[in-house]
């Protein structure tokens, strides 16, 4: 479990750094480019979800919430930065005269938003967190709670089409603290910026799982009542890993908005915060890379299969999910060390000597 | 004496209007190493349960000064008491060493928690030594047999340096001769901590109980020595039914009044 060569796992984050960073930007077209900085977004997510959910256990059914938080934050920010000193177009369409909401006017700052970006998921998810694991409330209990979160979240920004603009979302940025979005070398900047901070992630994943907090963690998915009797709270464990999951996905959601440039509802509800789930169990969500790559692939089969034949994907990405949770629990990760032991299997027992005495067993 | 023994005092649990345990008292010592048998439901493990804040009780559980019901399970095990299930439970994905360095942690402060470990602390190689554990440092205790798993069980309750461990029935499962081992082990841990521990086999019993408490359909059914109970005719009727109640006398005379007594547990 626990992998006992943690170098290698760095050396694979740097090659895995040198190819989004350097080789990506040289080989794709812009459109690609920028259709991988999404995917990046995702994979952050993901890996938040692989920490909380693969190695934390807690089933994090509504991550949409908290990239939601980002999303909107960043894309508040932006929709001011381009109507300048006039109130949003959105807003003035559906009420002419009144003025832009309380709860607009701080994003105004790039500091306030920057800092919402990582303050909002982290007080959110700590006041909730707080209240879930102290009660113990664990399972499927959880994954429900946390999936309704994201549910009404989605339904109160579709409702609020003056504040938030509903159904149709926030789009048409122009600027990027500054930046003209337009502009090809910002967009590689912006891109370039999603990718570093999927890097980040997963070093900061990757310390966490060689650290001790990492052991505890695993102890505590896997017999909390026994952690609890070594003097810890498990809920304090499970505290740390959800924040922290939850801040991942804010600052997935704000990268969002620049490199696609429209955030919906569509984006963060319930089949959003799924489809963030699926990638992660595709690629195996205890392992170090497996959540981020898992989310990519999804994120690709999407825009690629989705937008030519949008129902067979469907199909297609529910039928791979059950053969992985059938045959594969633990990802297209787990593959390698598979094939490994497979290989390795038949040199060790004589299987099929006992097959033959068995049979002949049977025979006699 | 008693500033750092167990006491517990008139202890009662109740399940929904069940009295599972109804009024028990028994205290423990360092140095000894003390029982707590019955038949099959006596309340052995709700009593260990009520003392480590598992099941709610009223009565009282004092550890020297400070009463430990009431309080949260995490806080009673910050206050020294240890304890391990019916049922062996370590973290099985994890390596032997990874275990023990969880249970050593407690005393670490929280940020260190970010920290990769480096080398074995001390009283972790000092447990594994004393455990046998030794050689197991990398496997992961998924795939230790049944006894190794008990006894990384207690190893992490050396480490964890409870002064008290509750343990519920270590040797179950376990060879002739791991129960020698394990038993002669809790020898040695009872010269400085209090060993309770909840049996149901009689032979490790006699072998290595230095006093013995009876527990029966919740209640205390007689206390002392291995020789004070086993001679007591409530515990052989008990053990033996109430059918058994005219052998009685018989078998107090047998030798080894107790040997039918396994029997009679197996079910
Ligand atoms: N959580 C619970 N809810 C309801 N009843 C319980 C609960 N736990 C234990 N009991 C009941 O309390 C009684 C005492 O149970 P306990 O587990 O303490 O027995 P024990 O002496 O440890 O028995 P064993 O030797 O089988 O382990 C039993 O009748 C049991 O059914
Ligand atoms: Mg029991």
């Amino acid at each position: 479990m626990t992998k006992p060569k943690p170098w290698l796992s760095l050396s694979g984050i740097g090659v895995f750094a040198v190819l989004l960073l350097a080789v990506a930007p040289l080989v794709l077209t812009d459109h690609w480019l920028n259709n991988l900085g999404k995917y990046c977004c995702w994979a952050i997510a993901a890996v938040g979800i692989g920490l909380a959910w693969g190695r934390g256990g807690m089933l994090v059914m509504g991550q949409g919430v908290f990239f939601a938080l980002g999303a909107y934050a960043m894309a508040m920010h932006l929709t001011l930065e381009t109507a300048g000193d006039r109130i949003p177009g959105f807003m003035v369409l559906y009420d002419p005269l009144a003025p832009l909401p309380m709860f607009w006017e701080p994003f105004r700052s790039a500091g306030f938003t920057l800092l919402a970006i990582v303050l909002l998921p982290v007080l959110l998810a700590g006041l909730l967190g707080y209240a879930l694991f102290k009660r113990r409330v664990k399972g499927a209990y959880f994954a429900i709670l946390t999936q309704a979160l994201a549910v009404a979240l989605a339904t109160l920004i579709s409702s609020t089409i003056r504040e938030t603009g509903g159904d149709t979302g926030l789009s048409d940025f122009k600027y990027f603290f500054g930046f003209v979005l337009n502009d090809p070398a910002n967009k590689l900047m912006v891109y370039l910026i999603a990718a570093a901070l999927l890097i980040v992630c997963l070093l900061a994943v990757w310390q966490l799982y060689r650290s001790r907090f990492g052991e505890l963690l695993v102890a505590t998915r896997d017999a909390e009542e026994r952690v609890r009797f070594l003097g810890y709270d498990p809920a304090n464990v499970k505290l740390v890993a959800f924040v922290v999951s939850a801040l991942m996905a804010s600052i997935g959601g704000a990268m969002f908005v620049p490199i696609v440039g429209i955030i919906t509802p569509a984006e963060i509800g319930a089949a959003a915060s799924v489809l963030m789930i699926a990638g992660v169990a595709l690629g195996g969500r205890a392992s170090l890379f497996g959540p981020a790559l898992g989310a990519m692939a999804v994120g690709w089969g999407q825009s690629s299969l989705g937008s030519t034949w949008p129902e067979g994907w469907t199909y297609i990405l529910g039928l791979l999910f059950i053969v992985v949770i059938l045959f594969l629990p633990n990802g297209l990760s787990s593959l390698p060390a598979r094939f490994a032991a497979a290989r390795r299997r038949p040199a060790e027992q004589p299987a099929p000597a006992i097959a033959v005495a068995e049979l002949e067993e049977v025979r006699s | 004496m008693t500033d750092d023994s167990l006491v517990v005092t008139d202890l009662h649990v109740e399940f929904s209007g069940f009295v599972a345990v109804g009024g028990v008292s028994f205290d423990a010592h360092p140095g000894e190493v003390r029982f707590l048998i019955g038949p099959n439901g006596a309340g052995k493990t709700t009593c260990i349960d009520a003392v480590t804040g598992l099941a709610k009780a009223t009565g009282s559980a004092r550890l020297g000064e400070r009463e430990l019901l009431g309080r949260p399970v995490h806080k009673i095990v910050r206050l020294g008491i240890g304890r391990t299930f019916q049922t062996a439970s370590v973290f099985d994905e994890l390596t032997v060493l990874q275990n023990l360095d969880i249970a050593a942690g407690r005393h670490r402060p929280s940020v260190s928690l970010l920290r990769a470990r480096r080398g074995v602390e001390e009283s972790i190689e000092q447990a594994l030594e004393e455990t046998g554990l030794a050689g197991e440092l990398a496997t992961p205790a998924g795939i230790l047999s049944h006894g190794q798993k008990q006894w990384l069980e207690i190893a992490m309750l050396l480490v964890q340096d409870a002064k008290v461990l509750l343990l519920d029935e270590p040797v179950a499962g376990m060879s002739q001769d791991e129960r020698t081992a394990t038993g002669e082990l809790l020898q040695r841990i009872a010269a400085k901590r209090i060993v309770l521990v909840v049996e149901h086999d009689m032979d490790f019993m006699r072998r290595f109980a230095t006093r013995v408490t009876v527990l029966h359909q919740g209640k205390v059914l007689s206390q002392g020595t291995v020789a004070d109970v086993q001679a007591d005719p409530r515990v052989q009727e008990v053990y033996l039914g109430t059918a058994g109640a005219a052998t009685t006398a018989a078998m107090s005379a047998v030798p080894e009044p107790v040997a039918g007594t396994r029997q009679g547990q197996e079910d």
